[in-house]
């Protein structure tokens, strides 16, 4: 049975920064809550229901924040439902909110992800303390360097492919307006000698810590054409959605490329009819929070083979003028607030289709990628969305 | 809305499994506490983890303590190969409603959903004051009992409870708690003796509070072949709602819960006769605002589990509402029922579901 048809027609996202001490949380979320309303043109009044994702609620310290922010994202009287699936979490969030229309219960959802990291320390909020996991490791980027390293043993790739990630992401994020890192002076060799933090994870090559949020509008097929109707800006169909999780410690699980990433991949092809994802894919927004994913993701995504990954990298296929664009929002790479860093993937591949990403929009775009992924490299989230109505 | 709060697929609780509540599981970590309860649910209709479609849980860090607390939880499904799974920072409720609507969707035929809660570690009433408003309410540290105080009397000075209707609720949660086993709390002193106790935040008694719980429990929901194949009677879900009032305690009146009597309208709770009722009510007082809200009567069995005043685990509490009304279904002790969760302050958020054997 295929659930009802579903379309973004709205996506507003803040200005993202390290600290963002303008704005309390309510109001850094209303900042994108409105830019989606405005976008879909609607108001709070038409919204059926509310799907709010984010990270831990350590992060700002606040326990199941939802409660407290039920006022001002205009959920007062509606249903309102909080998703917490670690780094996938905004990927994730936007397809429960995807399926409330699916499932016929809700004609208009507004989802919102978000975090405001200046909180606290997120870093060390990553570590995890006894008893509760041998103390190894220091934050994400000394969780993930080692399975770098093995894909790099593995697929012989070059030791700069990295770095070619990291500026192309930055250079791009400087065609988003709303992007944390703008840095114009960047260089293939600024990012070269920039300290190591996790070899062979280099401080450019990792993600910034960021204070963010991200609103999006999902309608069902009636409203979803009478609000492009009124905007002018024809809706991102889904046409498929999947998340899939697998255990941070299973015998003979692969962390470099995830069975659950692969099976996620599949699943949301098979939905989007998607048999050649290289050809039929035109843009990919996916979850890069340290360089190297770029190649491990194209390959655990299946846009190359196993080990070969790097080579688009390499060739510059990945780059806004190759024929399959990864992450010309700027990515992770560029803007983490975590929370909502896979909502951003999902709503910048809906903007891509839409024809709304402005200067880093890919002309002629039709359908689009969007990936997340979390825990131990073990949540992954995907939608493909389209221009096409099915 | 086509589908609404009936859905347009017909799903079932096919199958309910609990652990023992108890103020402090020392001994048992999380995973250690729900997976005997998840492999309960699933052995005790023949099924293994590959029969099931989508799995949904609900949990919070601030009670282990620990940030992304639910992932390591994820050892105590077998996920492997992997699954199709989600996890909602809110009561395993809203877990079930997640999975429902991800089989209304069509996403899924089958789905596991299961919650648990700890509260053992920390000093809960204090910890949940995290849960309000950063800037004006949370630097007060107020309690939830001090909280709870408020409306209560509140509702005593507007003249819809006493404190003697108080105690007799306690009372009757208690003494129906000893027929069950699962339960924390399973007899309680007259409603005379308890009256004559101090207060421990006035005007409510150490009786008018949910005792401290650590526990957790798993139901299995199916439509069509899958709910015929695990449950000669499943609990078929006629009806699920949840909605939300403001957070601004000052703003309201804290004597109703209206997005508890929506969500019960919108559930259609009214629409027929209700032989049993299981409200999620943390407090004495809160457990008259539902019966009211819902407008239940005499014909009603309201709470025969104890209610959340015999056993509340945290995030756990509200499932396991849903979970004790499908039981009685299934064994065909009740025809129709109505399940209720709450989730933050002062009845703040509500989801309400109506059970039908048929």
């Amino acid at each position: 049975m295929a659930g009802q048809l579903a379309g973004v027609v709205g996506i507003g996202q803040t200005r993202h920064a390290a600290i963002r001490g303008d704005v309390s949380v309510a109001g850094l979320i209303r900042e994108a809550v409105f830019r989606a309303l405005d976008d879909a043109h609607m108001t709070m009044a038409d919204i059926d229901a509310v799907v709010i994702g984010k990270a831990p609620d350590f992060f700002e310290g606040m326990m199941m924040p939802e409660t407290y922010l039920a006022d001002a994202i205009g959920a007062v009287g509606k249903p309102l439902l909080r998703v917490h699936t670690a780094g996938s979490v905004g990927g994730s969030t936007a397809i429960v909110a995807t399926s409330h229309v699916e499932a016929g219960v809700a004609e208009r959802v507004l989802t919102i992800a978000w975090e405001q990291q200046s909180c606290s320390e997120a870093m060390w909020a990553l570590s995890f303390p006894i008893p509760f996991q041998q103390q190894l490791v220091a934050g994400a980027g000394g969780y993930f360097a080692p399975f770098i390293r093995e894909y790099m043993r593995r697929s012989g790739a070059p030791e700069d492919i990295g770095i070619l990630v990291a500026l192309k992401d930055r250079l791009n994020a400087l065609k988003n307006p709303y992007a944390h890192l703008h840095e114009p002076d960047i260089t293939y060799d600024s990012v070269k000698e920039s300290f190591m933090l996790w070899e062979p994870i280099r401080y450019s090559e990792t993600c910034p810590s960021s204070d963010g949020a991200i609103a999006m509008v999902i309608a069902g097929e009636q409203a979803a054409e009478a609000s492009a109707a009124a905007s002018g800006n024809r809706p991102a169909w889904i046409r498929g959605t999947s998340m899939r999780s697998e255990p941070a410690m299973a015998n003979g699980r692969d962390q470099v490329s995830p069975q659950a990433g692969k099976d996620c991949a599949a699943d949301v092809y098979r939905q989007a009819g998607i048999t050649d994802p290289r050809g039929q894919i035109d843009v990919v927004e996916m979850y890069v929070p340290f360089s190297w994913y770029e190649p491990m993701w194209l390959e655990n995504l299946g846009f190359a083979p196993e080990g070969e990954g790097w080579r688009l990298t390499e060739q510059g296929v990945t780059q806004m003028d190759g024929d399959l664009p990864v992450n010309c929002s700027g990515g992770v790479l560029s803007t983490n607030p975590i929370g909502a860093s896979g909502m951003l993937r999902f709503g910048e591949a809906a903007m891509q289709v839409r024809g709304t990403a402005g200067d880093h929009q890919i002309d002629g775009a039709r359908t689009a990628l969007g990936q997340a992924y979390g825990g131990a490299a073990q949540f992954f989230a995907t939608w493909v969305v389209s221009a096409d109505k099915p | 809305m086509a589908g609404g709060s009936a859905g347009s697929r017909d799903v079932a609780i096919v199958s309910v499994a609990q652990s023992t509540h108890e103020r402090a599981k020392v001994a048992t970590n999380e995973v250690e506490l729900i997976q005997p309860v998840i492999q309960q649910a699933l052995e005790q209709i023949g099924a293994t983890i590959a029969d099931i479609g989508f799995v949904c849980s609900g949990s919070t860090d601030y009670l282990a303590g620990q940030a992304f607390s639910f992932v390591m939880t994820l050892d105590a499904v077998g996920a492997w190969p992997p699954i199709a799974e989600s996890h909602v920072e809110m009561d395993g409720a809203w877990a079930l409603y997640e999975a429902w609507v991800k089989i209304q969707a069509g996403h899924a035929d089958t789905a596991l959903v299961f919650s648990y809660g700890k509260s053992s570690p920390g000093d809960l009433p204090n910890v949940l004051s995290r849960q309000l408003d950063p800037y004006y309410y949370q630097p007060l540290w107020p309690s939830s009992v001090g909280l709870a105080g408020i409306q209560a009397r509140a509702m005593i000075d507007g003249g819809a409870i006493t404190e003697r209707r108080m105690a007799e609720i306690a009372y009757a949660s208690r003494t129906a708690a000893a027929n069950n086993p699962f339960a924390q709390l399973r007899s309680s002193a007259a409603v005379d003796d308890l009256l004559a106790e101090p207060y421990l935040s006035d005007p409510l008694r150490r009786h008018d509070c949910a005792p401290i719980s650590d526990g957790g429990v798993a139901v299995v929901l199916a439509t069509g072949d899958a709910a015929a194949r695990w449950a000669d009677r499943p609990a078929w879900i006629r009806g699920i709602d949840h909605r939300v009032d403001g957070h601004n305690f000052g703003a309201r009146d804290l004597t109703v819960a209206p997005s508890a009597a929506l969500a019960g309208q919108r559930a259609g709770v009214g629409d027929d006769k209700v032989d049993v009722a299981e409200l999620h009510a943390p407090f004495t007082h809160q457990h008259q605002m539902l019966v009211d809200a819902f407008g239940l009567g005499d014909g009603t069995d309201v709470n025969p589990s104890g209610g959340a005043l015999a056993a509340n685990p945290m995030m756990a509490a509200g499932l396991l509402r849903l979970g004790e009304v499908a039981g009685r279904i299934m064994s065909g002790a009740a025809d129709r029922g109505v399940a209720h969760a709450t989730s933050g302050h002062l009845l703040q958020q509500n989801l309400v579901a109506v059970l039908e054997g048929a």
